[in-house]
């Protein structure tokens, strides 16, 4: 199963399994790991599932989509970096991503 | 004080259809959102897209599921108190005061949460203190705009919003500012077009790739700072600020009472959808139970099987007898049926 870093704002470390097919947001939330509010559920539709990529896997994201640009005009402090975790989806190729997080949702 | 069978806290597609439910029992109730209309995430949030799993409706956006909710209610002349927030409740005797932040006052045996993720409240630009500037220059939305007359105004945002005040403030201010984190704008193209010719004509400065770093003044704010991708910073002397950075949820007051809470959700028991608190009642996505959904249709079931209690609590004298609407006579009759 595809494993995932995420690293809150305090500096905390979480090494998760996500299956795949999930997404990052849904596999903080299975695991419990705070940061990550997700208030519309994952339909791209609140910016509270704001994550940073570490720069090593920006290049391996599939695109962001317009919807999703549009939502991170609303994320707290974005950065060249910023996605939103309800819109990349884990696979084999994303094995051992490693994400942080942001000082707060919205 | 408006004494009333329901209060219901959320006009969202779930809080709507309580509405339905507890008209066909004959019972009246008043509504209360904190946005200035009804519809909830559904208009806020996700207007256009599409929605596929409301019973018997293959596809619906959540415009056209709230327009045609407030059709299915319109027999029942509900009114609703928009743009408040309940603030407090407090117990009376088996009744309950519920007082919003506009002062409206409601005295009802029943209270129905149907607030989904919390009400919607400004968001903030990302700077430490400056909830000091917000009885000054620093504002969220316009309620007049002729303070703005002459004056440098900032505008942070890229959506309608933003654009919108632009194009308008235009014609009266002395100067505008437009501050956006990137070159793309979500505002109609059509208002894009217009912002960019008044760019061009130099009636406004526009900078884009630009994200609030401070605001600075005394009492006010004087000066915006802002800072680029490539940390080049910039000052802004300016006379009041606009931020328009959307809604976001928060649950608010309703953690004060004294409600059993599992994880920003209500709990409720599936029986009747009731709280730890005789007489408040939570249905639609604020509530949680083993098994919960986060569906609109989920919503819908809790919301008839919590009017059936909140009848026994308005009408204790009365017997209550299970109707269809294909067949009762009453309900007939309470939809204006002839």
């Amino acid at each position: 199963m595809p494993k995932v870093t995420y690293i809150e704002f305090n500096g905390t470390e979480h090494l998760v399994e996500v299956d795949k097919g999930l997404s990052i947001m849904e596999g903080a939330v299975q695991n419990n790991i705070p940061g990550i509010d997700a208030d519309c559920g994952g339909s791209c539709a609140c910016a509270t599932c704001h994550i940073y990529v570490d720069d090593d896997w920006i290049d391996k994201l599939p695109e962001q989509s317009d919807a999703e640009k549009d939502m991170l005009d609303f994320a707290f402090e974005t950065k060249a970096s910023s996605r939103l975790s309800c819109q990349i989806f884990v696979d084999e190729n994303l094995n051992g991503i490693v994400v942080s997080l942001p000082e707060k949702q919205g | 004080m408006i004494k009333t069978d329901a209060v219901i806290i959320g006009a969202g597609p779930v809080g709507l259809f309580t509405v339905f439910e507890l008209g066909i029992l004959g019972l009246n109730a008043h509504v209360v959102d904190n946005l200035d209309k009804a519809g909830g995430q559904c208009i806020e949030l996700y207007p256009d897209k599409p929605i596929y799993d409301i019973p018997a409706l293959p596809i619906c956006t959540g415009e056209s599921l709230t327009k045609n909710l407030l059709e299915q209610i319109k027999p029942f002349k509900t009114t609703f108190h928009l743009n408040q927030r309940v603030d407090s409740i407090t117990k009376k005797d088996k009744h309950w005061i519920v007082e919003t932040n506009d002062k409206t006052v409601f005295e009802t045996p029943n209270i129905i949460i149907a607030g989904g993720v919390g009400s919607f409240e400004p968001r903030k630009p990302p700077i430490k203190g400056i909830e000091r500037f917000e009885q000054y220059n620093l504002f969220y939305s316009v309620k007049n705009k002729k303070i703005f007359d002459n004056q440098n105004v900032c505008i942070f945002g890229g959506g309608d919003s933003a654009l919108d005040w632009v194009v308008e403030l235009s014609k009266t201010a002395k100067k505008v500012f437009l501050i956006h984190r990137r070159d793309e704008f979500r505002a109609a193209q059509h208002t894009v077009n217009q912002m960019m010719k008044l760019k061009d004509e130099g009636r406004i400065e526009l900078y884009t790739n630009y994200q609030p770093k401070d605001f600075t003044g005394v009492s006010k704010i004087e000066k915006v700072i802002i800072e680029n991708d490539k940390k080049e910073i910039k000052e802004l002397k300016v006379d009041s600020v606009l931020a328009f950075f959307g809604l976001k949820m928060e649950l608010g007051p309703i953690v004060n009472w004294g409600l059993n809470l599992d994880n920003k959700t209500i709990v409720v028991n599936t029986e009747n959808f009731q709280t730890n608190e005789e007489g408040i009642f939570a249905v639609g996505d604020i509530c949680t139970y083993p098994g919960k959904l986060k569906l609109i249709l989920s919503g819908f079931h809790e919301a008839a099987l919590a009017a059936q209690e909140c009848f026994k609590r308005a009408k204790p004298d009365e017997k209550y007898v299970f109707r269809f609407t294909t067949s009762s006579s009453d309900i007939h009759k309470r939809l204006g049926i002839k």
